[in-house]
């Protein structure tokens, strides 16, 4: 996994709340075996004004004028500005995949699914919960002014608007520690076979008819 | 101290606890279909790493599976290779067992694990799939995953997991006729909005939900995380154990006997605290219709569409707007007026055997409106299949002019063949009704099989409890 310390980056808003895994990434993508190249089809029904399906080269479909990413200002963007309960819907993993391939880094937003904040950490894509009256401050400034870029330092567990103000975040020590250090959770999982071996053999004498 | 039922299925399962409070929780069941597997196969083989334990691998293939046709096998190139890499991968690699496409006993994963007793009381049980809640029904504590996920369970049988915070959602009184265990959870996400659940473990109690035969309680588990919740659970009693009793991998003899002793203890001890209590009268739910594009814009058949103007926070509001214009509707309209292109009865919400026969109750000697488009009806599995035509359920519904299908997903994510036009609305038993979830473009309304069947006799949503049935 990629690992995540500081980011300057531009941001860009999506202002809508309870944007689910099925319009982040399509159901018709799914079907890739692959981990990769969902890019060019994150928010595809939004970004796109045709149907879009695997293996059409995206570059040449009409994008949609009226969706905010296709904006020339947001373009580059790395970082996304959300409302609540961004990513509900699906387990899928293909969405943290699909914006983590757009190029985004981190997600800010008042709330996240649980499913799909989980799945960001795995995916070094860094998702960062701040209070409701902060987000709509957010909103307002991106919009007012072009090129905004947001300062985020993960050790210290800070934003930085470009006027200097500084908004705190809490993040789990451990997620955070992989993260900073681009830790793959199975690794360190494995570090401690032996006690899940124990548990298991416990368990399967407590209750055999589990291990059938 | 006395403990929730959360509280036993958690700490059952820890081996270790980080500092700060992060587990290793152990997993006894990790069902797997083809969509969110393929790259966690890869990821394990790449690493040179070896699956921990195959005997608790059950697998299966649902949502690229044709409903129809089967003897053309899957004509959709990249549906075929996904489901040929799950043949494989489990060729290679193991399981305690395997549903393939055309066997016997596919069908939809959530479907599959319970009927044939792969679901046990007090299990953990994972799956790359968010509707795996519905294994809270057996009182197991049941997460859907994403694909790292499923690679972390295949490589170390364990996954990293916080204690979510504790709900109790009490229905309490009985429901009226016609009102079903759909209706009961989606006027629970009415209540507590599609977000109300998010951090906490769910667990449904009260009368109404004890009265909820076992295919009930998956349906309002199911929807779990239509709340917002990863994990929903209903406590063992004996509508569980009965039910459990014979199933393929329900375990016998003496086994079963200390079993049965052991699942008796799953349920929340009296006075075990909550973080939060949800308290809903089973006697005010009425047969629930979703207008918008939200599980939690929800109302009773009875009701109308709301206007934008009803809600006070402007990103409500906002949200509103935009999917009345997306669902074609306008605010005011009653909900019996709102006519319907296609029915869909199927998902893991609501495909088992009994919501086939409360689809059909409402079907018997009626026909389709000439309006309807298509009625599509598609079984959870192969051995749900046999069971409707063994009752002449198929029958009925054929000659309603209902098509009779495969077993699958199907409609309910329109990854097959089996998909809304552009513009189309539907009645449907699933369990979204996002933007372009059944088709790009198309137009869901979530109710329950009754109300469905109703829809499509009628032509438009119809009060099911007013609908007269013909014996
Ligand atoms: S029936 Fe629908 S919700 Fe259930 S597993 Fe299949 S696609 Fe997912």
């Amino acid at each position: 996994m990629r690992a995540f310390t500081q980011l300057d980056g531009l941001v860009a808003p999506l202002d809508r709340a309870n944007v689910d895994t099925d319009a982040i990434i399509p159901k018709q993508f799914l079907k890739s075996i692959k981990r990769s190249g969902f890019g060019p089809n994150a928010f595809d029904e939004w970004r796109y004004l045709d149907r879009g399906e695997p293996g059409m080269d995206n570059s040449r479909r009409p994008a949609n004028p009226d969706f905010v990413l296709n904006q020339a200002r947001y373009q580059g963007a790395s970082i996304l500005l959300t409302r609540d309960n961004f990513g509900c819907g699906s387990s899928r993993e293909h969405a943290p995949w699909a914006l983590e391939d757009y190029g985004f880094r981190a997600l800010v937003g008042t709330s996240f699914a649980d499913i799909f904040y989980n799945n960001s950490f795995k995916n070094g894509l860094l998702p960062i919960k701040l209070p409701p009256a902060e987000i709509d401050a957010l909103f307002a400034q991106v919009a007012a002014t072009p090129g905004y870029r947001l300062k985020i330092d993960l050790a210290a567990q800070i934003v930085t608007r470009p006027d200097g103000k500084v908004l705190g975040f809490d993040v789990d020590p451990f997620r955070k520690e992989c993260l900073l250090n681009g830790w793959d959770d199975i690794g360190l999982t494995l570090r401690h076979a032996d006690e899940i071996k124990a548990f298991e053999a416990k368990r399967r004498i407590e209750q055999p008819w589990l291990f059938a | 101290m006395p403990q929730t039922l959360y509280d036993k299925l958690w700490q059952s399962h820890v081996v270790r606890t980080e500092a700060d409070g992060t587990a290793l929780l152990y997993i006894d069941r990790h069902l797997v279909h083809e969509v969110t597997s393929p790259q966690a196969f890869e990821g394990l083989k790449i690493a040179g790493r070896k699956p921990w334990r195959i005997s608790s691998i059950v697998a299966t293939a649902d949502h690229n599976t044709p409903t129809d046709h089967w003897e053309r096998g899957i004509e959709d190139p990249v549906s075929r290779q996904q489901v040929e890499t799950l043949d494989a991968n489990i060729r290679e690699v193991g399981a305690l067992a395997y549903f393939p496409f055309k066997d016997a006993r596919q069908g939809i994963v959530h479907v599959v694990g319970p009927e044939n007793g792969a679901t046990l009381p007090g299990m953990t049980v994972v799956c790359g799939d968010s509707h795996t809640s519905t294994h809270g029904a057996f009182a197991c504590l049941a997460h859907g995953i994403g694909t790292s996920e499923v690679e972390h369970v295949l490589a170390t049988q364990c996954l990293l997991q916080k204690k979510m915070k504790s709900m109790l959602v009490r229905v309490d009184g009985k429901v009226g006729a016609g009102v079903t265990a759909k209706d009961i959870v989606l006027a629970i996400i009415g209540r507590i909005g599609t977000a109300g659940g998010t951090g906490y473990a769910i667990e449904f109690g009260g009368a109404a939900i004890r009265a909820l035969s076992m295919e009930g309680r998956m349906t309002v588990c199911n929807m779990a995380i239509e709340a917002g919740a990863r994990v929903g659970f209903v406590a063992v009693d004996d509508t569980t154990i009965d039910y459990l009793k014979g199933r393929s991998f329900s375990p016998t003899g003496e086994a079963w006997d200390r079993a049965v002793a052991h699942w008796r203890t799953l349920v929340s001890d009296a006075g075990a605290k909550f973080d939060a209590v949800v308290e809903i009268d089973a006697a005010t739910i009425r047969p629930q219709v979703t207008w918008g594009t939200s599980p939690e814009m929800v109302v009773p058949v009875d009701g109308s569409v709301p206007a934008p103007e009803d809600f006070a926070d402007p990103v409500k509001r906002e949200g509103v707007t935009r999917a009345l214009q997306y669902m074609g509707l306008t605010p005011r309209t009653p909900i019996s007026e709102i006519a319907v292109d296609q029915v869909f009865i199927g998902s893991c919400t609501n495909s088992r055997i009994e919501d086939l026969r409360e689809a059909a109750a409402v079907a018997k000697g009626r026909t389709k409106a000439v309006s309807v488009r298509r009625v599509l009806v598609v079984p959870g599995s192969g051995l749900v299949k046999q069971q409707a035509e063994a009752e002449g359920l198929d029958r009925i519904f054929v000659s309603a002019g209902f098509e009779w299908r495969e077993p699958g997903c199907s409609m309910c994510l329109a990854m097959n063949a089996d998909r809304l036009e552009p513009g189309e609305r539907c009645a449907s038993t699933s369990n979204r009704n996002f933007e372009g979830r059944q088709g790009n473009g198309g137009r869901t309304h979530l109710v329950s099989p009754a109300m469905a069947a109703a829809a499509a006799i009628s032509g438009h949503f119809t009060d099911v409890r007013k609908f007269p049935r013909v014996s």
